[in-house]
């Protein structure tokens, strides 16, 4: 038993890296240029069908799609880069971006960006292209994106007396507990899993101040805004306008949402798909999507999504290029979303009337156009994790939201405390290490 | 003698040298690795790698996750061993039993748990115990009791595991227990008949003497199987509801396999290690006062 975890430990990376050396195409023709790329999941499947019209285009690129599996994802890319085996390109979740960058890993685009007719940086929301500017350089180019706003039952929001949905704070808390009188105890307003960090992580971007202060050295969590977040995130489970469940007890949110179980869900844009899919025709006009309501008005909500991003070990970073710059075009963009249903990151492709006439896409498009990255830090992610296991206490009652503020502070600033040596020695050593 | 102990070299070489690969030098690769503090920046640049020593360790005997991980494991050991142990031991007896019938079919279907995935297993049990929709749920409803959030609720989610685990492996601790019991010679029952002892007196002079060295083995591995609790609340509970149910190696995994902190996650490992021989060692020292090993 020992020796088998000792060994899964120090080998693992190993096996790994030996793993992914052998999924690598093998060298062909020398005349056609094989490019490796890897893309995750759905994404991944769906790409497949996109890239024959590319090699018709150009003959000597062939591309080798890998798809990896999002939950493990983040590892292979790390154990990649520590046995050089990475692609030549990538799909990265554009908090990644961050990450990998401050590995050395990417390659900076800016200049081919600027080269290139097809990519116009106007033409993107621009927190979703911020997301991928590390330090003043850029490293990614946003293929599809990801937010978050609330899907509602309008016939619920109705019968409890309201035509419009919610557009601040005050009205949203207004409307839950409306909902909440008319459902009784076995239902609920909204449904805020407790192990997901995206929706509380969302509510802290709409406060004009970051959630970590000193260039990313330190945690925020106890900036007036964040702890307003907090106060409102804790009434909703204060009062049971929530169920304090986790999404792994909710198997099937998409029937209960069609059920009243509740009558908000805070969620992100593949579900536009699901609930179409899921739920009967004759319950397709009750739901509708609607912008996150902001403290004061309109919120801004994060800016995810994924990127594509090409590694500084490829030989082929122009045939890399020309293949991201052909997944960014509008028309290709479109048959994505097609595919797979992920929303574009381009103004132009929105101009299609697969978007443009759709009310319920619609919501997403005003949405993106105040997402805000997240803090843009290799640590990122760990401490969002965080935001979740604080979250759940705060929400059973074991914290206050102060408190809750004071804990967050403390994880986060244990989390970033190599980062903070790291960026002292490396001002005291003027290396430019990354 | 000299040659022939070059000779008992020769015959070890090949196992050793294995072991020299796989095991001996990533262990010590794993104990040097626990003394730094690698992470993704030292990845990036060796520079940034430091040795620490032991702060890795002392930095985990001050973090509260790390104690209530421990705490949570040690309860899954302490209810889930003796669980899983009398449960298998009365399965053997029963299927020992000279008037069960049918004895290989149900030996197969009490082995079958044993034999499927853990993940799809997890995940049949996931719905069992929803708490709105779970079929035990309604039938807890059904004869009038409250239905309870067994998965929802801190205190219910690890005893809930539990039972999983006592469900999912007691079919190979009945295998063992059944070939003890078959190995204890007739004699003895008939002469105990012969004298008068009851079948519960029978059961406490004969049975269990004589499966004592059965029930060392089958403890030993039930220990540090359930030591290595990692599965069932990763797939289950993803360690929640309130962190509840994050098991020590869980807690490894999220540190070295999410996160990239490799130092700290070998020190975790190690720790693991160190407890598990202690119990191991404790519970063989035990038997042999008892004079069974």
């Amino acid at each position: 038993m020992n020796a088998r975890r000792a060994r899964g430990l120090a080998g693992a990376a190993l096996v790994a890296v030996l793993a992914l050396a052998a999924c690598r195409a093998p060298p062909q023709n020398p005349r056609i240029t094989t490019l490796s790329f890897w893309a995750m999941g759905r994404e991944g499947e769906a790409v497949r069908a996109l890239i024959p019209a590319f090699e018709r285009e150009h003959p000597d690129i062939r591309v080798h799609v890998d798809i990896l599996p999002w939950k493990g994802a983040h590892q292979k890319l790390l154990t990649a880069f520590a046995g050089d085996t990475t692609p030549d390109l990538c799909q990265l979740g554009n908090t990644w971006v961050a990450e990998l960058a401050s590995l050395g890993a990417l390659v900076p685009l800016d200049a081919r960006v600027r080269r290139t007719q097809g990519i116009d940086p106007h033409d993107y929301f621009p927190g979703i292209w911020d997301t991928n500017r590390i330090d003043g350089a850029l490293y990614g180019i946003p293929w599809y994106v990801d937010t978050r706003l609330l899907f509602y039952r309008k016939d619920l929001l109705a019968r409890a007396g309201f035509d419009h949905p919610p557009a601040t704070w005050a009205q949203w808390a207004r409307q839950m507990a409306a909902i909440k009188r008319m459902v009784g105890p076995s239902g609920y307003a909204i449904l805020l899993p407790l192990n997901e960090f995206e929706q509380l992580e969302s509510l802290g971007l709409q406060s004009s101040q970051p959630m970590l202060r000193d260039g990313g050295r330190y945690g925020n969590f106890q900036s007036p805004g964040f702890v307003r977040a907090l106060r409102f995130y804790d009434r909703i489970f204060r009062e049971h306008w929530a169920p304090l469940v986790n999404n792994t007890e909710v198997p099937n949110p998409w029937t209960e949402f069609g059920k009243g179980y509740f009558a908000f869900y805070f969620s992100g844009p593949w579900n536009l798909v699901e609930f179409r899919k899921r739920l009967p025709a004759d319950e397709q006009d009750d739901w509708a999507t609607a912008p996150l309501p902001g403290p004061d008005g309109p919120g801004a909500s994060l800016a995810g999504g994924s990127s594509l991003v090409i590694f500084r070990r490829s030989q082929h970073a122009d045939a890399a290029w020309a293949l991201i710059t052909y997944l960014s075009r509008p028309a290709v963009q479109l048959r994505f979303y097609r595919l797979v249903g992920d929303m574009p990151p381009r103004r132009s492709t929105w101009a299609f009337p697969a978007f443009a006439d759709d009310p319920k896409a619609q919501a997403f498009r005003v949405q993106l156009e105040r997402a805000r990255p997240v803090p843009k830090v290799p640590e990122w992610e760990r401490i969002a994790t965080q935001l979740a296991v604080v979250g759940e206490r705060m929400a059973h009652g074991e914290l206050t939201p102060e408190q809750a503020a004071r804990v967050l502070d403390r994880r986060s600033d244990a989390i970033l405390a190599k980062r903070r040596w790291v960026l002292a020695h490396r001002g005291a050593h003027g290396g430019d290490a990354p | 003698m000299r040659p022939q102990r070059l000779t008992g070299w020769l015959f070890a070489g090949p196992a050793l040298a294995v072991m020299t690969v796989f095991f001996f030098i990533p262990v010590l690769g794993g104990l040097a690795l626990s003394l730094t503090d690698f992470d993704p920046y030292a990845l990036a640049d060796w520079h940034n790698l430091r040795f620490v020593g032991l702060g890795n360790y002392l930095v985990l005997l001050e973090r509260p996750a790390f104690w209530s991980a421990l705490g949570n494991t040690l309860y899954f050991v302490v209810a889930g061993v003796p669980l899983t142990m009398g449960l298998a031991l009365a399965a053997a007896l029963l299927l020992n039993h000279r008037l069960a019938r049918w004895q290989g079919a149900f030996r197969t279907a009490l082995f079958a748990p044993v034999v499927t995935t853990v993940v799809a297993a997890a995940v049949v049990w996931r719905y069992l115990f929803n708490t709105r929709a779970g079929m035990i749920n309604v039938a807890l409803q059904a004869v009038g009791l409250q239905p309870v959030d067994w998965l929802g609720n801190p205190r219910w989610a690890m005893p809930t595991l539990i039972l999983f685990a006592a469900w999912k492996n007691f079919g190979y601790d009945m295998v063992l227990f059944l070939a003890g019991l078959q190995a204890i010679d007739p004699f003895l029952y008939e002469a105990a008949r012969l004298d008068g002892a009851s079948a519960p007196r029978r059961f406490w002079h004969i049975t269990l003497p004589m499966l004592a060295p059965t029930t060392l083995i089958v403890g030993l591995l039930t220990v540090a199987g359930y030591f290595q609790l990692f599965a069932e609340p990763y797939v289950i509970t993803e360690g929640g509801p309130l962190q509840s149910t994050v098991s020590v190696l869980y807690l490894m995994y999220d540190d070295g396999f999410k996160w990239w902190h490799l130092g700290m996650a070998s020190a975790i490992a190690f720790l693991l290690f160190a407890l598990i021989y202690a119990v191991s060692f404790m519970l063989l020292r035990l038997a042999r006062k008892r004079g069974a090993a």
